[in-house]
């Protein structure tokens, strides 16, 4: 019997095997989903006003004026979000960048922008989730909790399913290796596989257990055991076909990227290792290909009259910092939650447009509200998930709330 | 868990074979093994000096509220549907190869031990779980693979 699968657009693994129960338009059971995935189908959508002026109920055709009065009369407007917008959107909202002269940026910026810069320009080597679990024997989790992130990423791609060429189940044929700061739940099914080291001491961790791969004894100032270093060494040189997911633990413990650059060389010589980014959000990946495609750049970049210039200081943080952005177009994001309360009150003084399915923090505080549909869900269109795999859907369920597309080409014409 | 020992040492020790069974001890043993019910033996039944053996019996073998025909119990609150057991579970994985076996949404739900509904695990079809029947094995392959605890055997 042939099913009717829908894409979760609930986290940056964009599950493809969803089975939904809907009835006049409203999710009532889903299938195979976790419980993100759930909350994210039937729980985002509320009973709000759809179009909001200065906190006040107002029709389609004002709130898409006075969003467009906003950004032209804004110097440096500040664009950012799309984390969670499909790629058609992502395509328009740089184009919108363009027209306005706009900052441009997204959550990957102090994420794992860096990564996926390094990843998209083909320095490391990576490869997709279904050859993981075709092929992998070793994986590592580094600085990542899977279990709480990216509940089904165990199960669906890496550690318990069989695969073509890994038949005989995870118990005989696959290892989990969990490195972080504390016990997580990943953690714990990877049992004696688990390497806490002290925050901030995986720079070090990553040069002793180069060390170990070269045949030299591991050595730490926080004394981690040699014996579990060189163990953990053995079984990374054994491998047929590695895999090292990173996440924001790692990222944000090293001053650069230099030290992962130099395990990745050393372990593609002793054996086969890849690397994969644990993207939070459903379609970041797809922002940063969509921008380098355009421009060059994953992130961080400021449009003027044809010419883009890039830096951290046209990262949201920096720019907010210095106040030198003077509106700012948030889509499908809450940088008055996710931003340190100190840059985020600078947003307070400038007009914010809120383009979102969800009232959120930011929302609250915009001076235009516009209520969207949301991707995968309510509107379709396709992703990039986590590994660079274009995955396409379609919605779920209709809705009469607009797709942040057709909002964003609405602006595009008022302006 | 009690043993067939201590079974054996609460029942009538007469070897009447009214339960079907050549002696006691082979009965505490059926007992164990789940084949029998306490209520099999006649007389710990219904004679009176048995009584407190009987209700003592019937304790060890009453099933914990909650609890399925194999002791599973899903803790839904504790579980967030990451679907390790159901991918993880053997006989899943042998009923259903390229379904759950291989991570992905289940083809054959009818003979499933294990399925994610709504972000919680559900335990079905507890026939074909390897806790259950004559034969039964300690199993405890979705109980290691859960993040959270969320599942327990009593």
């Amino acid at each position: 019997m042939e099913k009717n699968y829908h894409v979760c657009t609930g986290c940056g693994l964009l599950c493809d095997d969803i089975e939904v129960e809907s009835e006049k338009n409203i999710v009532n059971k889903v299938y195979t989903a976790c419980r993100v995935g759930v909350a994210h189908m039937k729980e985002a959508r509320r009973a709000e006003a759809d179009f909001r002026v200065d906190n006040k109920p107002v029709d389609e055709a004002t709130a898409i004026r006075e969003a467009a009065s906003i950004l032209k009369n804004a110097r440096n407007p500040l664009i950012f979000g799309l984390g969670t917008s499909t790629n058609e959107t992502q395509k328009i909202a740089i184009e919108l960048a363009k027209k306005t002269n706009a900052t441009l940026d997204d959550t990957s910026s102090f994420c794992l922008g860096p990564l996926v810069e390094a990843l998209i320009q083909d320095k490391l080597k990576t490869c997709t989730l279904d050859d993981i679990r075709n092929k992998a024997d070793v994986i590592i989790y580094w600085g990542t909790d899977p279990s709480d992130s990216h509940p089904r990423q165990l199960s669906k791609h890496t550690y318990f399913p069989r695969g073509s060429e890994k038949q005989r189940g995870w118990e005989e044929e696959r290892t989990a290796i969990a490195i972080d700061v504390r016990k997580s739940h990943t953690a714990k099914i990877c049992g004696n596989y688990f390497f806490q080291i002290p925050p901030k001491g995986d720079a070090e961790f990553i040069d002793a257990l180069i060390a170990g791969l070269s045949g030299k004894l591991p050595k730490t100032s926080y004394n981690y055991p040699p014996k579990k270093l060189l163990e953990l060494a053995n079984i990374l040189k054994g491998a047929k076909f590695g895999v090292i997911f990173v996440g924001r633990g790692l990222i944000y413990s090293l001053e650069n990227l230099e030290p992962l650059f130099k395990l990745m060389k050393i372990l593609n010589e002793k054996s086969n290792f890849h690397l994969i980014p644990m993207v939070g959000n459903c379609n970041t990946m797809g922002f940063n290909k969509n921008l380098f495609a355009e421009t060059g750049y994953v992130n961080s970049v400021k449009f003027e009259n044809g010419t883009v210039k890039h830096g951290p200081e046209y990262s949201v943080v920096e720019s907010l910092k210095a106040k030198t952005v003077d509106a700012a177009l948030v889509i499908g994001s809450d940088p008055l939650l996710i931003l340190p309360g100190s840059i985020a009150k600078n947003m307070l003084e400038i007009p914010v447009i809120s383009v979102d399915h969800c009232e959120t923090l930011t929302s609250k505080h915009s001076k235009v509200y516009i209520n969207t549909a949301i991707s995968g869900v309510e509107a379709g269109g396709s992703a990039i998930r986590m590994d660079g795999v274009k995955v396409s859907f379609e919605p779920v369920i209709e809705t009469n709330h607009p797709s942040e597309e057709v909002v964003l080409k609405k602006i595009m014409e008022a302006l | 868990m009690t043993n067939a020992m201590e079974l054996y040492q609460m029942l009538p020790k007469t070897n009447c074979k009214k339960c079907g069974k050549t002696s006691c001890m082979a009965f505490a043993v059926a007992l164990m093994a789940h084949e029998l019910t306490p209520e099999d033996c006649p007389p710990l039944k219904d004679e009176p000096k048995y009584k407190e053996n009987y209700e003592k019996i019937s304790e060890i073998f009453k099933p914990s509220e909650g609890a399925t025909e194999t002791g599973l119990i899903v803790h839904e609150d504790l579980c967030f549907g990451c679907g390790n057991c159901v991918v993880a579970c053997p006989p899943n994985v042998a009923n259903d190869p390229y379904g759950v076996g291989s991570g992905n949404a289940p083809r054959n739900v009818n003979k499933l031990v294990l399925t994610v509904e709504n972000g919680v695990v559900k335990a079905q079809n507890l026939g074909e779980c390897r806790r259950f029947g004559k034969n039964k094995i300690l199993c405890n392959g979705c109980i290691v693979t859960c993040p959270v605890e969320a599942i327990e055997f009593v």
